[in-house]
């Protein structure tokens, strides 16, 4: 009796500053989830998305005091070395919880058109955005995969939150079975790794590796391979990328935006952080991998980008093949590397929520005219949306005055000072392939409405005077174009156009002074890597 | 007796292994989540197995994570899986797959 008297438990001490975006997004989730059994029906949608905006804002601002703090004080760890606060982590999270503002603009005029005014898009992105967050923070392989579970699971409900669209189901039913698959790989290698080093906290795994050389190095090299395969599924890296075409074109398109560019970053987020501290010492072992994973995910994007007729479908190998562009600067596993590696993220994450926005309003009601050929004269139907979507495009290609420039730039620089030049060299000629898919998707939003058939009336000498105008015809394959596809009237959705625009003025502001994100970047990868 | 800790590890690997094959193999949607669960749970067995081996606490804390998640997995993909049934009255993958390219 008098020895429970005495008795104390030891409760780790929390800061709560270090998860304070995490709180945020998953208070505000559950406000949303109060509020909407409260309000009629027809002010709720418009009640969610501003809770759900200024629950996004709200966690961007905290993450940013975050930011801060770490400036001033440097990393810290918390709650029994499980959660790290560092730039690494608190770059993430400005960059999770922009995407979310965006995309919660872009989910509204889409809930709208489809009449669904209950709230499960806002709360489920929160959550999956807080798991995000989570990720990017996490100090600890068992913390790592619950919050990549919480993000997952949140994402496996909202691809199919729409139960009127028959292919939703569908792409649930593939991202959940692949997913779970590759959660279980994942597990097993935490297990594989916590048999080799007698922990899962990165900073102890770091200590054990720096110190000893591990009695079974066969085991920690399986568990550090089967990790890699678990990433790898989540960030959508051939050979682990067939739940993704499928997956992008069921989902609706602002969850595939959403996805596209969340999953992303907090996928890439807990690899880099995984792979260059606690397997830093290792890298020999685990470059070569990712060099292959790279290589195969630029080409197999690239090329099977260009063929493809839904632009979802185009946009989901787009992913595939940026994903390789990221895994450039992760290979270099240098600090340059990993500064143009966060860079790349964080843009390519708002230059294709953009795109996904204008997919969303493009498709209409239904979702359902996602064909390239609904974008012919987009421009003219609708300038403001069609000159973001440009500007988008050919951001996603790497244009000037763009951030993609600076990213492709940054990862291909990287690469290239590491000795990595046939990386570099497949890269570029992959930038050229999947060029091509934009221009082509550009140039058919450009072409003014109703343009009779030009492949036939062109000659030779026409050709030659109007060379702009031939390659035009032939990239459009317009000779399966009738014409009334395109007349579809692109219907009027001003608060998914302020998402847009935000994403479109990111893109282009920070690609004329791409100094501040780049500088964010390099604090945050000298953070991480010290 | 004693059991050396080695025979769990490889049990755990084979259970892994054919919950993996049963997954690239089997059709059914609800087989292939118990093939999953097969591999959770064999990841599961590693953990104790190595928690015993290295008299660490950790290891057999994790499970409990696993569980956790697993249990929130299944009610999420059964939920899926009904939402699909009641549109097409199968739960084969073969038949599931509208989309292609």
């Amino acid at each position: 009796m008098s020895l429970l008297a005495t008795a104390t438990i030891k409760v780790p001490s929390i800061d709560y500053l270090a998860i304070l975006p995490v709180l945020i997004l998953i208070g505000g989730a559950v406000i949303i989830m109060t509020v909407t059994a409260l309000i009629p029906g027809g002010l709720r949608r418009d009640a969610t998305t501003g809770l759900s905006v200024t629950t996004a804002i709200a966690a961007l601002l905290s993450a940013l005091v975050e930011w801060h703090r770490v400036m001033v004080q440097g990393a810290t760890t918390t709650i029994a070395h499980a959660i790290v606060m560092d730039g690494f982590s608190t770059f993430m999270a400005i960059a999770v919880t922009s995407c979310v503002v965006i995309a919660s603009l872009i989910g509204h005029d889409y809930l709208k058109r489809e009449d669904i005014s209950s709230a499960e898009y806002h709360i489920l992105a929160l959550i999956s955005a807080a798991g995000a967050v989570l990720m990017a923070s996490a100090n600890d392989l068992v913390v790592i995969f619950l919050a990549l579970e919480i993000l997952s699971i949140a994402l496996y409900v909202l691809v199919a939150f729409n139960p009127r669209r028959g292919e939703s189901g569908e792409a649930a039913l593939k991202y959940f079975i692949l997913g779970g698959f590759s959660s279980a790989v994942f597990v097993y290698g935490i297990a594989l790794t916590y048999g080799a080093t007698g922990t899962t906290n990165l900073t102890q795994i770091i200590d054990f590796l720096g110190q000893n050389t591990p009695q079974h190095a066969g085991l920690l090299y399986a568990g550090m391979g089967l990790l890699i395969v678990g990433f790898a599924f989540k960030v959508a890296a051939v050979p682990f990328h067939f739940w993704t075409p499928d997956v992008y074109q069921g989902a609706p398109s602002p969850v595939t935006g959403f996805m596209a560019a969340v999953a992303k970053i907090g996928g890439f987020a807990a690899l880099l952080r995984v792979l260059l501290t606690a397997f830093g010492t290792q890298a020999a072992t685990w470059q070569p991998i990712i060099y292959a994973v790279a290589v195969a995910s630029l080409i197999v994007g690239a090329l099977l980008m260009v063929v493809q007729r839904d632009v979802k479908r185009m946009m989901a190998y787009s992913s595939i093949n940026h994903a390789g562009f990221i895994l450039l600067g992760v290979e270099a596993a240098t600090t340059k590397g990993v500064e143009a590696a966060l860079y790349y993220l964080f843009v390519y994450a708002v230059m294709t929520l953009g795109v996904f926005g204008v997919i969303s309003v493009v498709a209409a009601k239904g979702d359902e005219d996602t064909t390239i050929l609904s974008y012919r004269g987009l421009l003219r139907r609708s300038p403001f949306l069609g000159a973001c979507f440009v500007l988008l495009l050919l951001a996603q290609a790497g244009a000037p005055f763009t951030t993609g420039l600076f990213a492709k730039l940054g990862v291909l620089s990287a690469a290239v000072s590491v000795g990595s030049w046939p990386l570099a060299l497949v890269a570029m000629l992959s930038a050229v392939i999947s060029g091509f898919a934009y221009l082509r998707l550009t140039l058919l939003s450009v072409r003014p409405l109703g343009a009779p058939s030009d492949v036939d009336e062109l000659d030779v000498d026409t050709a030659v005077s109007q060379p702009m105008h031939h390659l035009g015809a032939t990239l459009l394959l317009e000779e399966e174009a009738p014409v009334d596809v395109a007349v579809r009237h692109v219907p009027s959705s001003p608060v998914a156009l302020s998402g847009v625009a935000i994403a479109t003025a990111f893109t282009v502001v920070f690609g004329l002074i791409p100094g501040p994100i780049l500088s964010l970047a390099h604090a945050a990868t000298l953070s991480l890597l010290g | 007796m004693s059991i050396p800790g080695e025979y769990y590890l490889i049990l755990a690997a084979l259970l892994f292994g054919l919950g993996a094959f049963g997954l690239v193999i089997r059709r059914n949607v609800l087989i292939m989540f118990m093939c999953v669960e097969l591999m959770l749970n064999a990841a599961n067995l590693t953990f104790v197995t190595f928690a015993r081996m290295l008299h660490d606490i950790g290891g057999q804390a994790a499970v409990f994570f696993v569980l956790v998640v697993a249990a929130a997995e299944v009610v999420v993909g059964l939920g899926i899986v009904v939402s699909i049934f009641r549109r097409r009255s199968t739960a084969v993958a073969d038949d599931i797959s509208s989309m292609k390219g």
